[in-house]
């Protein structure tokens, strides 16, 4: 178990580091790069995104969780966080999230990106790459720690809910699920906003919900949830 | 290891100082629950303390998805194999389809072509002379896309098949390798061949002639098609197919035992060739050649090749 550095309801405790940078954690900046104010961290490079000394772009069209701090979703994240991050492909956001948080588990099963996974995972020593299937918590909940401040899931697969409802076991009581859900994964003939309404009725089983926003303005048909377990 | 208890951590039973079987449990083991594992490990005397838990954690967790990752891409050899069979599938079917468009279209194209350029050329202008018979068009434009699949295909081989095979994939190219995969139904069981059998892959007709009685020992398969083979003065060409299959069985092995990469194959290879394309055709063939096991009845080098390319 480690220091729970979340917030504990929403809009009441606030460091100082939060106050003086929005809603952004410690280590997650809008700096002006490349003429354009962009959200950025400080970290090897990734996907090319672009840089200014040391802090690299983080770019909200590509990274889910980064169209949730670009909207102002309120994550209750402060920096230095454990994060369990479900569907970390290559890498893109979690290197962002290892950037920031402290020990950073990243779950992928597909074997093609988790390969550049790996090299993402290379130049930051608390990123710890899992080849592994989401929907089966047990082939990792022996490497996984309990108590994790944050699980940030964006699995774009049928059954979202469903994976994290089952990984529950992993956060914290007063942590946080940050969650993409991507309709046309549920269901691609249904309306996303009722595809999106099933997702959190089966969510609010295990989770109550704080905070959810179409994240369209940079991802189409998806959906920013904040919630906590109940 | 840590299958014995249901809820223990990776590292229970584990020796900090041993990254493979760290590895290993990080890759096979499971437990019910999570727990505080980095003050369980502290607790247990895994490591000293909670940073270089982390550092233990990363070191295991590196090590078992890359050895994961590596196997699932090699499992990855079916992909290749139905990727091959369907390649060829459509290239034999854009073939024939294309004659009989041809045929088709002569009948009222005094210009027209054959093959699958010819297809290619009717679905993509319009032909005066064709105009009147739309239904020419629409096969040409059929053949057309089975063409175009048929390179896609060949394209998706080209990419897959280093991932699969790599060492494999670099002396026998992408294509051939992928063959040799599919002639003997995945990567495993070709790793298993013998140099003898890998060989005359492909020519199994020939063999069995011969094991009849009929006909005299194939000396290659589908390897024919490789330079080395191929590039090799007639005489010569079963010495050159005996050290391409010995080294090919060797790249196999390596390829599903291993995964690592062996450039140095391509040399010993390449080298070996160039001995035997240096001999005059006078020169006592079947000499030096240790490289391969020979095929059946190997050292005898026939007139026939296996194959009939
Ligand atoms: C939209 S991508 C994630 C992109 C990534 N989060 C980023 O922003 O960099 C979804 C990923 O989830 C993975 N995925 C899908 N189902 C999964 C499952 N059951 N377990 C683990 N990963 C899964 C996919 O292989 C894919 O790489």
């Amino acid at each position: 178990m480690t220091v729970n550095r979340l917030s504990t309801a929403i809009g009441t405790t606030r460091t100082e580091a939060r106050m003086s940078n929005g809603l952004l954690p410690t280590g997650v900046q809008r700096r002006t790069i490349d003429g354009t104010e962009r959200l950025a961290t400080r970290g090897e490079p990734v996907y090319g995104e672009p840089t200014d000394g040391e802090w690299r772009a983080w770019a909200p069209d590509r990274s889910k969780l980064g169209a949730m701090f670009e909207l102002e979703m309120e994550t209750g994240l402060e920096g230095g966080e454990t994060v369990l991050y479900l569907g970390a492909a290559s890498g893109t956001t979690v290197s962002h999230v290892a950037d920031f948080a402290g020990p950073t588990y990243a779950v992928e099963f597909a074997p093609r990106p988790a390969r550049d996974l790996l090299e993402t995972a290379a130049s930051r020593p608390r990123l710890f790459p899992l080849l592994a299937d989401a929907r089966k918590p047990e082939t990792y909940a022996h490497v996984v720690e309990s108590d994790v401040d944050a699980i940030v899931q964006d699995v774009a697969t049928r059954g979202q809910a469903r994976v994290a409802l089952e990984n529950r076991q992993f956060l914290a009581d007063d942590g946080r699920l940050l969650l993409a859900v991507k309709a046309r994964s549920e269901d691609v003939t249904r309306e996303p906003s009722d595809v999106f309404e099933e997702v959190c009725t089966d969510l609010e089983e295990g989770y109550e919900i704080f905070e959810r926003c179409r994240l369209d303005a940079y991802h189409d048909d998806h959906l920013g949830v904040v919630a906590r377990p109940r | 290891m840590n299958d014995s208890a249901p809820d223990a951590g990776w590292f229970s039973g584990v020796d900090a100082s041993d990254l493979e079987s760290a590895a290993a449990a990080v890759r096979d083991g499971s437990s019910e629950v999570s727990r505080d594992w980095p003050a369980l490990a502290v607790e247990s005397g895994f490591t000293a303390d909670r940073e270089s838990y982390y550092d233990a954690l990363k070191e295991a967790t590196t090590a078992a998805a890359r050895s994961a990752i590596e196997s699932r891409e090699r499992a990855d050899d079916r992909q290749l194999v139905h990727a091959i069979r369907a390649m060829d599938d459509c290239e034999r079917t854009a073939n024939e389809l294309a004659e009989r468009l041809a045929e088709w279209a002569g009948t009222v194209d005094p210009d027209a072509g054959t093959g699958l350029e010819y297809a290619r050329e009717l679905a993509s202008e319009d032909r005066e002379a064709v105009a009147g018979e739309p239904a020419i068009r629409s096969l040409a434009e059929r053949v057309a896309d089975l063409g175009d699949e048929a390179d896609d295909l060949r394209e998706f081989v080209e990419r897959r098949a280093p991932t699969v095979a790599p060492n494999l994939s670099a002396l026998a190219g992408p294509i051939l390798a992928a063959r040799l995969v599919s002639l003997a139904g995945g990567l495993e069981s070709l790793a298993k061949k013998p140099s003898g059998t890998i060989q005359v892959l492909g020519a199994e007709d020939a063999l069995f002639a011969h094991l009849r009685g009929h006909a005299p020992s194939p000396k290659h398969g589908i390897i024919y098609v490789h330079d080395a083979v191929r590039g090799t003065h007639p005489d010569h060409r079963g010495s050159a197919a005996r050290a391409l299959a010995g080294k090919l069985a060797i790249a196999a092995r390596v390829d599903h035992y291993s995964g690592e990469r062996k450039p140095e194959l391509e040399a010993e290879l390449a080298e070996r060739i160039e001995t035997i394309q240096a001999r005059t055709s006078d020169a006592d063939i079947g000499n030096g050649d240790d490289d391969g096991e020979p095929a059946v009845d190997g050292d005898r080098d026939d007139e026939n090749g296996g194959t009939n390319e």
